[in-house]
């Protein structure tokens, strides 16, 4: 069995809050805590693509921050390529930040406006010792056509190009430094529809060409659903279900999940529609992650919960070769 | 035949700015019968937003310029004056926004907002408004309405806001609800809920709506009819099932390919080649066809009108024609 | 990828179809051109412009446009109102007032440029450090800057003077420090928000070390307040250096200061208003400009920053 590339356990992120007047006088007078990320487990393969999919609260932009160690983990262990980085800084972080890049959602500042798009995508290069300066014209330009951008863009500035150009110019940074593993953190979700498909069939492009990872982050599932090999559900900080993409869209095993799918408007021809069972659609708001109740945090809007699940929270476990939920109805 | 709630005639909306006149909708038709859901679909800049505040006039007038008819029950919106215009807005035509915590003035309880609203239109007393106010918290699915309207809007979720602001669309009972992108912000779930509130509602009080979205998920779920607007121009209009099944326009069969679909998933998404351009970019003669994969010499010299393919189905391409 | 077609724009022009929808590389010339048009339709700031302007082309060509030497004294004619020969008449020494004022205005340009630039460099490091590194740091720096802010500026250049001595260099020295404060609370509010910007994440996250990410990534961001400021600065600068002058602290006699002319022309205010009048005149015209043309950068450079 092949070493994994990404090895996360136990991932936590908690937040302690200051508390407020209220609190003091609830009889508890713990401070309260924002658990942004609890307990979060998994492993992803070199070359795999694994969707992180959720709703607002869910943690999974945490989750991808603490990866990238652009945050502290509260506890928990993230190894990559066999090695704990969990506790390392810099300069014993260096050669991990070359391996692991992020690919922002916003275009319009994910780019220093006052660089040009040769020296935002060379900078990296050149701090890694990837290439020396006169070698580097030759590599950004490699790395331009390898996005699609013909050598020209290197000498225009961000405001000068497209919101989906400048997306590519933010893949073309992340790429030259040649990492194994790319965190596209709502990578497609500020580009217009038709540029949306664009960059997705280039990210497909570049995983074939390069064998790169990517954590894909989204809320769009049916993004997810196209460019991932593996998909993770959140909420609310934990992980409620991870399976192979085909298989957990046709055949959701977490109420979540199910909720999740049942929720989302598909295009077709107006026969069918989602709402002629309305009783599906899953009701209340969106948890908060201050208070988080003892037991499985999905109990207040599960339409199948059981008293079993509001004294104990189940654990993640593999119900199926590949296939992993957390939730008594299926373990 | 049903009865033509809205007609909007060869509708212009132009910017005029130091470097020149800028179109950003072109020569819009089209209409929304009583009753019905009508979608209006696009990508960003194509100027569905504008074209839906156009017919409020929530544009400001200089810099822009609106030109054209807007028809509500025969009256047409653009001739009348601010006061004809108040009596209209919020009571016959309402109209919910993408960002529904914004909408909201965070200085003044939800409650009052809503009943502000109604004092405006309707002719009922105060003690009798308030407890409307709670009839239509109810309604639109917002749990201890009595309590909820003595809220600020900070404490309430973004989905509650747009319930909210659902709230204050339909307290006058409106003929016609115009809904920008009213989902945008929300999540999946919450999103749902929303557009199934909506749908309720239209059922029961006979409301048309216009919504506007770029989601052709959300237009196909909701939608009878669909009007598919590019570069300040509706390219195609027909029933959601035609545009589904047999789009004619190549931008809405180019924006059909590139969608992800949940069941099957090709190797490779469809695109369309290039970006929509800036209102500054207009290419001469048909505004798609540097995109245009069949495009031919004449696309690029004279523009294509909308014309009809059949009763229900309008197409502005020339060489489109019934399959 | 798809091949690229020609598009035929409304004027005529061939554009590759990757280009429709995208602003034109003349655009960065375009900018300027507009920023500049805008700057022009501002009168005080166009005004504000030439007085510089003005004041820069006295102080290069003081010894070549004065009709005098300055500090040639003639006791044959002192204290005369303007006529023909003297412009601006003769102060209590006999010399040329117009000499004089032009002189005057070297020095003034040469304490306040030099005074703001050294201000500027420690302020806007200040500000740097302060803002990006935030923490224990930040509130020292801070509370320094508050304490030199409290200060009535003339105040603490006299005392600093009481401490160094006379002198230019001292005046530009005491006037720099007066300074710095402005410099830093600027630079640190552009930088707070600068440094939320995911750009400058991505950097961190390439390894990219924080000194290099403030070099690189913050400074020429934060550049326009700056630039601003020191527009501003320099007219408070020659205003402290006025008033320093003015109560003798400046730089000796006979050397043509305006704040020393004017308190020279104290005792003769009745008889030869003129002497202390003219170089107040000029003073003010400088000072009014300067601050007309920063707040013209201002409005020039401002919007831009929010667009």
């Amino acid at each position: 069995m092949e070493q994994p590339l990404l090895d996360v356990q136990q991932l936590t992120k908690h937040y302690p809050l200051r508390a407020g007047a209220l609190h003091r006088l609830l009889p508890q007078r713990q401070t309260p805590v924002l658990r942004a990320v609890d307990g979060v487990s998994f492993t992803m393969a070199p070359g795999e693509t694994l969707g992180l999919v959720g709703e607002s609260g869910c943690g999974k932009t945490t989750t991808g921050r603490l990866i990238l160690r652009a945050i502290e983990p509260t506890s928990g262990r993230i190894v990559f390529g066999g090695q704990d980085i969990t506790a390392l800084h810099s300069p014993a972080l260096q050669p991990f930040r070359r391996q692991v890049q992020i690919v922002f959602q916003d275009p319009y500042s994910s780019l220093n406006p006052r660089l040009t798009v040769r020296q935002s995508i060379g900078e990296p290069m050149l701090v890694h010792g990837l290439a020396s300066r006169d070698e580097l014209r030759h590599q950004v330009n490699a790395v331009l056509e390898m996005v699609g951008l013909s050598r020209e863009y290197g000498e225009r500035y961000p405001h000068e190009m497209s919101g989906g150009q400048r997306q590519r110019v933010g893949i073309a940074r992340a790429l030259g430094v040649q990492p194994q593993l790319i965190v596209a953190d709502e990578a497609v979700s500020a580009l217009d529809v038709s540029v949306r498909a664009q960059i997705l069939n280039l990210f497909v492009e570049l995983r074939e060409r390069l064998g790169l990872a990517y954590l894909f982050i989204s809320h769009d599932l049916g993004v997810v659903r196209f460019i991932s090999h593996r998909v993770a559900v959140m909420y609310l900080g934990q992980l409620v279900e991870v399976g192979p993409a085909a298989e957990l869209f046709a055949n959701p095993l977490h109420p979540y999940a199910q909720a999740l799918l049942a929720a989302i408007p598909r295009i077709g021809d107006g026969s069918v529609s989602m709402f002629d069972h309305t009783e599906r659609l899953l009701a209340g708001e969106l948890p908060n992650p201050i208070d988080v109740p003892a037991g499985c945090r999905f109990y207040d809007r599960c339409p199948y919960r059981m008293d079993r699940c509001r004294q104990a929270a189940p654990a993640l476990r593999a119900v199926a070769a590949e296939r992993a939920v957390a939730c008594y109805l299926h373990t | 035949m049903t009865e033509t709630l809205l007609e909007v005639r060869n509708l212009g909306v132009a910017f005029h700015d130091e470097d020149g006149v800028l179109r950003a909708v072109d020569g819009v038709s089209f209409g929304v019968a009583r009753g019905e859901i009508v979608g209006l679909v696009g990508e960003s800049g194509a100027g569905k937003t504008l074209t839906a505040e156009a017919i409020m006039r929530l544009i400001r007038c200089p810099p822009g310029r609106i030109s054209g008819e807007i028809l509500y029950r025969g009256r047409d919106l653009l001739a009348l004056d601010e006061a004809e215009l108040a009596d209209i807005r919020g009571k016959d035509i309402a109209m919910i926004f993408q960002n529904p915590i914004s909408s909201l003035n965070p200085v003044f309880r939800v409650g009052a907002q809503l009943l502000e609203a109604m004092l405006l239109h309707l002719p009922a007393r105060r003690r009798t408004l308030r407890d409307r106010v709670r009839e239509i918290f109810t309604r639109v699915g917002i749990p201890s309405a009595e309590r909820r309207a003595q809220d600020y809007p900070h404490q309430f979720s973004g989905g509650m806001c747009q319930r909210a602001m659902i709230g204050m669309g339909i307290a006058c009972t409106p003929s016609l609800l115009i809904a920008d992108e009213p989902t945008t912000a929300l999540d999946v779930t919450i999103q749902a809920q929303i557009l199934a509130l909506i749908r309720q509602l239209a059922a029961e009080l006979g409301m048309a709506v216009l919504l506007v979205s770029h989601d052709l998920g959300i237009i196909s779920q909701m939608c009878r009819r669909v009007l598919v607007m590019y570069a300040g121009k509706i390219v195609e209009e027909a029933p959601i099932a035609t545009i589904f099944h047999a789009p004619a326009h190549p931008y809405t069969r180019g924006l059909m390919a590139c969608i992800p679909h949940l069941e099957q998933v090709p190797e490779r998404l469809g695109t369309i080649a290039g970006v929509m351009p800036g209102l500054r970019d207009l290419p001469s003669g048909c505004r798609f066809h540097p995109r245009c994969p069949i495009a031919e010499p004449r696309c690029a010299v004279t523009e294509p009108a909308l014309r009809a393919l059949d009763e229900t189905h309008r197409v502005s391409c020339h060489l489109a024609r019934k399959d | 990828m798809e091949q690229a077609r020609g598009v035929r724009t409304v004027d005529g022009d061939v554009l590759p179809a990757e280009a429709v929808g995208v602003v034109r590389h003349d655009a960065q010339t375009a900018e300027y051109a507009r920023l500049w048009r805008r700057f022009c339709r501002n009168k005080g700031a166009v005004f504000g412009l030439a007085v510089f302007l003005a004041i820069v082309f006295m102080a290069l060509f003081a010894d070549l446009i004065s009709p005098y030497n300055p500090l040639v004294q003639n006791y044959a004619r002192p204290m005369e109102g303007p006529s023909t020969d003297h412009w601006l008449g003769t102060d209590s020494f006999g010399r040329d007032m117009l000499s004089r004022i032009i002189h005057g205005a070297r020095i003034a340009l040469v304490v306040g440029i030099l005074a703001v630039l050294l201000a500027m460099v420690v302020g806007v490091t200040l500000g740097l450090i302060s803002g990006y590194y935030g923490g224990l740091t930040d509130t020292i720096i801070m509370r320094v800057m508050d304490g030199l802010f409290a200060f009535p500026i003339l105040i603490l250049a006299i005392a600093l003077m009481a401490v160094m001595g006379f002198g230019v260099r001292n005046v530009i020295i005491a006037v720099a420090i007066v300074s710095i404060a402005p410099f830093a609370r600027v630079t640190r509010g552009d930088v707070l928000a600068v440094r939320e910007e995911p750009y400058i994440e991505a950097a961190r996250l390439a390894g990219i070390s924080n000194r290099a990410i403030i070099w690189r990534h913050v400074l020429p961001n934060v550049l326009a307040p700056i630039i601003v400021q020191g527009a501003l600065r320099v007219s408070a600068a020659i205003i402290t250096e006025s008033g320093l002058s003015f109560l003798g602290l400046g730089p000796p006699p006979p050397t043509p200061v305006w704040g020393s002319m004017i308190a020279e022309g104290r005792n003769f205010i009745v008889m030869a208003p003129h002497i202390s009048t003219f170089p107040g005149i000029a003073l003010m015209i400088t000072v009014v400009g300067l601050n007309l043309f920063g707040d013209g950068l201002r409005d020039v450079l401002d919007p831009k920053l929010k667009s």
